[in-house]
């Protein structure tokens, strides 16, 4: 027992050292962001430079952070929230976890339909997601709509990413508030038919697979296309902007959003910090790190982004694609698209 | 506190079983270090249970009539054939290099534990992107035999295949240093008594061997139980998808922490068959003897060469090189922070593996004193984080820190950007992993070399020190190996639970697989491996040594 006594202390000894590392720290920014790093960090920096304001950020899956944020409660030292999916959003609204912001700025910069209609978040930067192509294998004339995709035509030629990343869930969940669940069933359901190989873990693979010939057509947020056009500018794919016809809905987008936390020690802060995401060279960084489009209409586009021409974006409003999320999950579920 | 107990003739008897607790303070005092040691893993499992308490019964019923069939089935099929996969594998090269004598054998002794550094997710990920229909290999095979067909690597058998080539070296370690220590003396015992070779080591070497090989594949069910990173690359549905499939995508969080109770259950069954499988064994050491390993002839040595090569090169030299591939043309991309990065992996790992093999010791000498029915399922439940999927683990973990530390404002500030909470987290998560190599080298303490140093007036700490800990070295190092590797690649409880600044070369990895960039995580996939190449050798070397000396 006396070994184990002295055991206990050595232990003991050894957690209060590690616990006497930490200290808290006050006059600063804190962001809790599912944007990764390397999309994030260079703004945080420049920021820094121009108003001396120091941030400290940690980065987590949204899923995660918003757990974390709830177990916190008022204790949290976050003041800002980024994260990447409509759904996140309106999902950390649902959980009380955002304070509205009363910004003339923010409304100013960010289109109605890309902000909560509390004004709890605010999209930062846009992720369309078009068809991609074999340019090698398909006329683009054959192309419409998503829900052309189902059609009989593109049996044992089509590829999808799996329906456990948050792209195809929002994209269906849009369907279904547009549509109706039956009518939107029966499209996942004709997808599923059409598959020409398993659903893939990522948009990249998606792509490859269609380069390398296992597949023809695929839906893909543009700037996977974009990375690998850098690498590889000959790749035989094209992007082709879905549900462009008069009555149709446009191409589907998301967003990357900010808010606030409920909790924030600093809420003046949080929101100039977002405020200034949202206009002139911030807001064009924040899209280009990525290849994304610019929710500020006066934003100019990155030359690579520019080059795949303009499209009309469904301009429903983005909520609806986190309110739905769950349904849409369940519709891909019962439609055996996994 | 413990003093010379006098000389008692009915020692003896006592001593062939585990020390029976003589007078009911001892054991009750035993019991309260090992539901310390517990604390904070049953404060994760009522979280868990608790999520039983208030079903989300519309999330349920979907679940039950559309999700959970498959991916049981799905989860079922992994494990047993991850089970059997990994204790073939691992015993055979074991058996191999720890008996037999090869072309390349010293070599392969350590480096087929390197694959150990390599994240499971980075194989799986690795493998598709060389095996899959768009990759080098089916693209070559196209293009050189005409009318081949699409061959599918994404399903159940590629993710199994992955899961055992990442999960062999669990049952290799362990099972190895048992035979290494005893195995060669009963071969002999066996082939004197006129067995050839393959028998005496079927009737001998392998049923001794039979609890550390289930001990190893026990482990390596449990993390195939708690993997997503790979499954997820293979786009294989199980528990552990539908679990976050849940969470993220249905926003449910007590309908995936119902998932991981089912999970647990099926843990648990694990547990007690292990448990039954034991029960009524006994093991006790023979003593040390010098290791007489067989010359192979030269054909069966080549077989014994190729198979360790093919084994090392498909698990480590592969992905390992594609890894540099990807490297290279990122190698801008390596700054200075990676030595702070590296620095902090480090000392989260280290840290662990000093914490977590002592508690693992206390929780088997708690056993061994006070060998209770009560005190063996409280060293289960303290160990059943191993099979839970990370970052589920985490929330569970922050949610039980809340309760535990609400009211409490002054440790809470402590703990806040300290890494106390992320050591316990990792304690929760990977105390398993210490406790199977300590418990196996404790299953072979011999009751008569105790017994004899009571006889000679040694006890307590002394007796510990002097006697046990020497003995049960090749365990510890074991232990603290293991804990050291899986905590350098530890992800989603990292991610949760690290104060600011605490950001290590895996959450590095995470950065950039989470936007879809995997040759750009090839840099810090690589330096973990590196990192962990060094500890790897030195804890080889010791517990080889401990083993054999």
């Amino acid at each position: 027992m006396r070994t184990l006594s002295r055991l206990c202390c050595c232990v003991t000894a050894l957690l209060l050292l590690a616990a006497c590392g930490g200290k808290a720290d006050d006059a600063q920014l804190v962001v809790y962001t599912a944007r990764a790093e390397h999309l994030i960090q260079p703004l945080l920096l420049r920021y820094t430079e121009e108003t001396g304001i120091p941030i400290r950020f940690v980065t987590d899956k949204a899923g995660p952070l918003l757990a974390r944020l709830a177990a916190e409660g008022e204790a949290t030292q976050a003041d800002v929230l980024i994260t990447v999916d409509a759904g996140n959003l309106w999902q950390a609204t649902q959980q009380d976890l955002l304070a509205p912001i009363e910004s003339a700025t923010l409304e100013a910069n960010v289109p109605a339909h890309l902000r909560d209609p509390e004004n709890r978040w605010f999209g930062l930067s846009l992720r369309a997601r078009a068809i991609v192509y074999s340019t090698e294998r398909v006329d683009p004339d054959q192309l419409s709509t998503y829900a052309g995709l189902a059609d009989a035509r593109w049996d044992n030629r089509l590829c999808l990413r799996t329906s456990k990343e948050v792209y195809n869930q929002s994209l269906v969940a849009t369907m279904i508030a547009s549509r109706g669940e039956s009518a939107a069933e029966a499209i996942v359901r004709g997808w599923v038919d059409n598959l020409a190989a398993p659903p893939f873990a990522s948009d990249t693979q998606v792509i490859e697979a269609i380069a390398a010939g296992q597949c023809d057509v695929g839906l893909v947020n543009t700037y996977y296309v974009g990375r690998l056009q850098r690498q590889q500018p000959d790749l035989p794919v094209a992007l082709f902007w879905s549900d462009q016809g008069s009555g149709e809905r446009g191409v589907h987008v998301n967003v990357s959003g900010a808010g606030v936390t409920r909790h924030s020690p600093r809420p003046a802060a949080a929101r100039a910090f977002i405020e200034w995401l949202s206009a002139g060279e911030a807001q064009q960084l924040f899209a280009s790190l990525n290849l994304e489009y610019p929710v500020n209409p006066q934003v100019e586009l990155d030359p690579l982004v520019a080059a795949w021409g303009t499209f009309r974006a469904d301009d429903i409003h983005l909520s609806t694609a986190g309110e739905f999320q769950a349904a849409a999950v369940r519709l891909m579920d019962r439609a055996g698209y996994h | 506190m413990a003093t010379a107990p006098p000389f008692q003739p009915e020692l003896h008897a006592a001593a062939l079983a585990p020390r029976r607790l003589r007078g009911r303070g001892r054991g009750v005092s035993w019991h309260l270090v090992a539901l310390a040691i517990a604390t904070p893993a049953l404060a994760v499992l009522l979280v868990i249970a608790a999520a039983l308490l208030q079903p989300d019964a519309e999330v349920w019923a979907h679940l039950s009539a559309h999700v959970l069939p498959r991916a049981s089935w799905n989860t079922l099929w992994l494990v047993l054939g991850v089970g059997l996969g990994v204790s073939v594998l691992g015993t055979g090269l074991a058996a191999v290099v720890a008996l037999c004598e090869f072309p390349g054998r010293a070599f392969f002794a350590w480096a087929l534990l390197l694959p150990l550094a390599v994240p499971a997710y980075v194989l799986a990920t690795v493998y598709i992107g060389l095996f899959d229909y768009a990759g080098p290999f089916q693209s070559l095979l196209r293009e050189h035999v005409p009318g081949v067909s699409a061959i599918e690597v994404r399903n159940r058998w590629g993710a199994m295949a992955v899961l055992i080539l990442t999960l062999y070296p669990y049952v290799y370690l362990v099972v190895r240093n048992a035979l290494a220590s005893q195995g060669a003396r009963l071969m002999e015992v066996a082939r004197l008594m006129g067995h050839p070779p393959a028998q005496a080591f079927r009737r001998a070497a392998l049923p001794l061997a039979l609890p550390w090989i289930g001990g190893g594949t026990l482990l390596a069910m449990m993390e195939t139980l708690a993997d997503f990173g790979a499954v997820a690359a293979f786009n294989y549905d199980t528990l552990t998808t539908a679990i976050y499939r849940t969470w993220y995508g249905l926003f449910s969080v007590s309908g995936a922490l119902q998932i991981a109770a089912v999970l647990l259950l099926f843990v648990l069954a694990l547990l007690a068959l292990e448990q039954r499988a034991r029960s009524g064994q006994r093991f006790v050491s023979l003593g040390a003897a010098p290791v007489l390993r067989r010359r192979l002839a030269p054909r069966g040595a080549w077989i014994a060469t190729l198979t360790c090569t093919l084994v090392w090169v498909l698990a480590f030299a592969l992905p390992v090189g594609q890894l540099l591939l990807w490297a290279a043309r990122e190698v801008d991309g390596l700054d200075r922070r990676y030595w702070l990065l590296a620095a902090n992996s480090l000392q989260l790992a280290l840290g662990a593996a000093l914490l977590l093999p002592a508690l693992a010791l206390a929780l088997s000498w708690a056993q061994r004193r006070a060998p209770t029915a009560a005190m063996s399922w409280l060293a289960r439940l303290a160990t059943l984080g191993y099979a839970m999927p990370g970052a589920l683990l985490a929330v569970a973990f922050f949610a039980a820190a809340g309760l535990v530390l609400h009211g409490m404002p002054g440790l809470t500030g402590m703990l806040r950007g300290s890494i106390v909470l992320l050591l316990v987290a990792y304690t929760v998560r990977f105390l398993a992993v210490a406790a199977t190599p300590v418990n196996g080298a404790a299953l072979r303490l011999k009751p008569s070399v105790e017994e004899a140093a009571r006889n000679l007036g040694v006890s307590g700490l002394r007796l510990f020190l002097k006697v046990h800990l020497p003995l049960l070295r090749g365990g510890v190092l074991t232990a603290a190996l293991l804990v050291f590797v899986d905590v350098m690649k530890e992800m989603p409880i990292t991610l949760m639970t690290r104060p600011f600044g605490w950001d290590t070369l895996a959450v590095r990895i995470f950065e950039f697989t989470t936007e879809g960039q995997w040759q750009r995580a090839a840099l810090p996939a690589l330096a973990i491996v590196a990192v962990g190449l060094l500890p790897t050798y030195w804890l080889h070397r010791g517990s080889e040594h401990a083993t054999l000396s």
